[in-house]
């Protein structure tokens, strides 16, 4: 199989955005996928989110590890330079260009092989470091490209394809990352791009590290009876105590929401996120309790979806080094080099 | 070396060692010493024998004068400074014949005195310290300055040029100085009032180290970074390396940070193994930043997959390896150059690295500045062969040199203005038939974008797993490593027309000079080559072909330069002999005398 080209040939009533760009100006190459496969829905919701928010597409840099979920980044915004890293290793490309770069949006897409086994140390650490980017994770309990494996995520008791139990607690990446103090915590469901797709605005616009842990089903591996990652199953079990919409800067707020029932987050770059308590007793900001309701739905086999935390406040990679306002890939090389005449000082401290 | 009668003066020839236990804070007064015999412009080579670990074990530093200036060490120990009771024995026995033995005789040591050829000196520094000091820790720290003071009397260093560097360290504790020069005058004052002063072996003043400096190769290194404009460091800690980074560290806070608003143009992260390290290194150098890390064996088996990525993707790496003592964990505080094959084909597939061989901290710095601009020329991993013995002890330079006309060689890097002009960017093609491909960085156009990846892909840089496609990109690959072959530091010949000759590299360079000179001296006949660089130029090709028995010297026991040289030329393997040492010390040059000698003789013998 080799590289497949997308037609692209647009309706020319699309609407466009600010930018004068069409959804299509969006996409990516042709998906190799399995028909019906999650992803495409979650890969079709980033399509939108950037659309939606008029990003010049070069302005955003794709990441992503090995693995199904990974070969998506080839699928969406074409424009935008992409770097398929080796497996469960994204993190630190991501933490690498970054740094060279903090004026660029880094949209990272992994899997849950991908994130919660073999690269769980690397995704703990750009949690830490408060990494500027969002993290999708696209989270099936099953490794697709090796034919059904279980992976981290697969809950006890869920099944396989061939009728085998998975008795391994499961890595929850939610609370993974409420542990470890990410910074901004979301889950949502391939299947209901309405939550999805804000869900990626504000992580976009959030400054520091956002995670979206993604339920996006394998169709030919775990779609089945029996397994708690169907999609037949995600729907039934979901439960979302926030939603969240993304009002882009200087966008007025015209939705009308009951008194008390919505608190809105500024971002740093003059959006605003604002989420609708579905649950009146639930704070998104409070990180103990955010933890301790997602544990306790989880017990009760329910998965919590929207924005589940988020802090605003914590400073991000670059604001913890002090990094100079211009990316380091774009300061001068006179700048950097002290010059011959600072070398002979220098070495006057060896004598 | 020549067998000298060790009664006759040796002005500026002999070797000092002290034997301490570590974290006693006796590294500062032999430093002190070694640079005070430097400041008397006498040519010193200081060598730090020390242990993994914080405090408490055994330590060595060597120190050889050496006023012809050789920068190996000499094999002989004339003078020894022993602190450490647990190895007194041994010490002892390390002594040349002829040889002095200074020790803390507040507690009696006749075991001391069972050699009849070597002489021992007894200073009571305990009791002194004790005498004249209050606190347990300064009496500790000033038994082992005050060593230094009975030292400079027994071979004769000027005191004042010691209280000028106790001045210059302790420049905002002007306390210090008098507390420490006071340690040093009664240690001074003890040897000349009880033995002969000076001794035969003793230091007269020179001028043989003007222009130069005494730094250690990982703090050339991280000047050369410095220099080299590199913005990103990211690295996991790791001895013998770890101090790389940390010059590079207190370089950029001092140089590359905004005075008034005290932003910084770099970034250090430190990653949480060296597999992150790498991959930092990688996605910065992706993003246009200059990047690098300094590691260790242990670092390179981790990083292994993530460079046959750069390599394949064809994404520049700088990669400083400080060599120490493999396989596994080894002996992380001894040095060694065993890293050559583990480098040169670093990650499963067919991989081949560019690597360069620095002999001295002047190379370091110089080679780190080219170690970024063949990076970024070639677009694939470079490596920086260093070891524990340049990286971490502090050797005699002379002082480096810069040009402020050099700009960095960013290579084939289209420009926003490049990308506008062209029709379509096509990232792996081969327009200008060197193996070199084009590259654009993110940000710049959705012109420009392309993507990155491990898996196949064509010279179109898509996804492919057609066979052809794939095989045109491996081949150009082949191609870019034949143009590196011409970019590498060339190797550097001594040819007098010998038939027999030396081919080594790296720090092996110091110890096969010195040898050299002495085979010559003793009529032996051997050209040497010293190889800076990986893949090897065709003056290696005709160097190996014009000599009929070349003796391979280098510090591994697999002797891997010698099996590179087998892969990689078209070298007769049978007229290459291995010279080898690997017991984790520097080499000494009589290694290579006796190694020649012994081949040399058993051929005349047959």
């Amino acid at each position: 199989m080799s590289f497949m080209a997308k037609p692209k040939v647009a309706n020319p009533g699309l609407p466009r955005n600010e930018l004068g760009l069409n959804r299509r100006d969006y996409e990516g190459s042709m998906s190799t996928l399995c028909a019906g496969c999650g992803h495409d829905s979650v890969t079709a919701a980033i399509v939108q989110a950037c659309f939606e928010l008029a990003l010049p597409p070069q302005s955003v840099v794709k990441l992503s590890g090995i693995g199904c979920s990974s070969k998506t980044t080839a699928y969406f915004v074409a424009g935008a330079h992409g770097f398929n890293a080796v497996h469960g290793r994204m993190p630190s490309i991501a933490t690498g260009a970054s740094a060279a770069n903090r004026h660029l949006r880094y949209v990272g897409v992994s899997g849950d092989g991908d994130s919660l086994s073999i690269g769980l140390g690397q995704l703990a650490h750009a949690i830490r470091r408060n990494l500027d980017m969002v993290y999708i994770l696209e989270n099936n309990g099953v490794y697709g490209l090796t034919k059904g494996q279980f992976s981290a995520s697969a809950d006890v008791g869920s099944k396989s394809k061939k009728g085998e139990a998975n008795e391994q607690q499961p890595v929850d990446p939610v609370l993974f990352a409420l542990s470890l103090g990410a910074s901004f915590v979301a889950r949502s469901f391939s299947g209901d791009k309405e939550q999805l797709v804000p869900l990626i605005q504000a992580g976009l616009a959030h400054q520091g590290f956002a995670i979206i842990d993604v339920l996006s089903p394998c169709v030919t591996f775990n779609d089945h009876e029996g397994s708690t990652k169907s999609y037949a199953y995600v729907r039934e079990h979901s439960e979302t105590p926030v939603s969240a919409d993304y009002i882009a800067p200087k966008q007025e707020i015209r939705v009308q929401y009951a008194p008390g029932e919505t608190v809105s987050v500024p971002m740093h770059d003059g959006s605003n996120v604002v989420l609708r308590k579905l649950d009146p007793g639930y704070d998104p900001t409070d990180r103990a309790h955010a933890a301790a309701y997602v544990q306790e739905r989880g017990m009760r086999n329910e998965y919590v979806t929207g924005l589940i935390y988020v802090d605003t406040s914590r400073r991000d990679f670059h604001g913890q080094h002090g990094t100079s306002e211009q990316a380091l890939n774009a300061v001068p090389y006179e700048r950097l080099c002290p010059g011959a005449a600072k070398l002979d000082k220098i070495l006057g401290s060896f004598r | 070396m020549p067998e000298r009668k060790s009664a006759a003066p040796r002005v500026n020839d002999f070797t000092l060692k002290f034997a301490n236990v570590n974290g006693s804070g006796s590294a500062s007064a032999n430093a002190l010493v070694m640079k005070a015999i430097f400041r008397m412009g006498v040519p010193v080579v200081g060598k730090n024998f020390f242990p993994s670990n914080i405090q408490g074990l055994p330590t060595w530093y060597e120190i050889r004068v050496t006023r012809e200036g050789w920068r190996a060490r000499s094999g002989r120990v004339d003078l020894m400074v022993a602190m450490n009771a647990e190895t007194y024995s041994r010490d002892l026995r390390e002594l040349a014949p002829g040889g002095w033995l200074v020790y803390d005789s507040t507690w009696p040591r006749p075991a001391l005195t069972s050699r009849d050829d070597v002489r021992t000196f007894g200073v009571p520094l305990a009791q002194l310290c004790n005498e004249n000091f209050e606190g347990a820790r300064a009496r500790t720290l000033m038994k082992n300055i005050m060593y230094v003071g009975t030292v400079a009397a027994l071979i004769d260093i000027d005191l004042e040029v010691i209280r000028a560097l106790l001045a210059e360290t302790f420049a905002k504790k002007p306390k210090l100085v008098d507390s420490n020069m006071k340690a040093i005058e009664i240690g001074y004052r003890y040897a000349k009032e009880h033995f002969e002063c000076p001794l035969p072996i003793r230091i007269e003043r020179m001028d043989a180290t003007r222009g130069h400096v005494m730094i250690d190769g990982n703090t050339a290194a991280a000047l050369g970074c410095l220099y080299a404009g590199a913005t990103v460091g990211a690295w996991y800690p790791i001895t013998p390396s770890t101090s790389l980074m940390d010059a590079f560290r207190s370089f950029c806070a001092r140089h590359r940070t905004d005075p008034g608003t005290g932003r910084r143009d770099y970034m250090i992260v430190q990653a949480e193994d060296e597999l992150a390290a790498i991959g930092i290194v990688i996605g910065a150098m992706w993003n246009g930043a200059r990047a690098f890390t300094p590691t260790s064996g242990p670092g390179i088996s981790l990083m292994e997959e993530f460079i046959g990525l750069a390599y394949y993707a064809e994404v520049p790496a700088v990669i400083f390896d400080v060599q120490r003592v493999g396989p596994s964990t080894g002996m992380p505080t001894r040095t060694q150059q065993c890293d050559l094959l583990a480098c040169a084909y670093a990650s499963h597939g067919d991989t081949r690295h560019v690597m360069l061989f620095p002999d001295s901290p002047e190379e370091c710095f110089e080679m780190a500045v080219k170690a970024f601009d063949l990076a970024e020329r070639l677009q694939t991993p470079v490596f920086v062969l260093s070891d524990l013995d340049i990286g971490m002890n502090d050797w005699m330079s002379p002082d480096f040199s810069w040009d402020d006309d050099f700009r960095p060689d960013r290579g084939k890097m289209l420009t926003p203005e490049q990308v506008a002009g062209i029709e379509k960017f096509q990232r792996y093609m081969d327009p200008d038939g060197d193996g070199i491909p084009y590259r654009t960085l993110p940000g710049i156009s959705p012109k420009a974008s392309y993507f990155t990846r491990g898996s196949g892909h064509s010279k179109f840089g898509a996804y492919t797993e057609d066979s052809a496609e794939y095989q045109e990109v491996l081949d150009r690959l082949s191609r870019k490593f034949r143009t590196a072959a011409k970019l590498v530091p060339a190797a550097i010949a001594d040819g007098r027309g010998a038939a027999a000759a030396i081919v080594s590299f790296g720090s092996c360079d110091a110890p096969v000079r010195e040898a050299l000179a002495t085979l010559r001296r003793s009529g032996v006949a051997v050209d040497y080559l010293r190889i800076r660089g990986f893949p090897f130029g065709p003056e290696v090709e005709e160097f190996l072909a014009t000599h009929q028995e070349v003796f391979v010297v280098e510090q591994n026991r697999d002797a891997q330069l010698r099996a590179l040289l087998t892969l990689e030329t078209a070298v007769d393997k049978g007229k290459l002999r291995s010279i080898l040492h690997y017991n984790g010390l520097p080499m000494s040059s009589s290694t290579v005398v006796e190694g020649v000698n012994k081949a040399l003789d058993k051929e005349v013998a047959a």
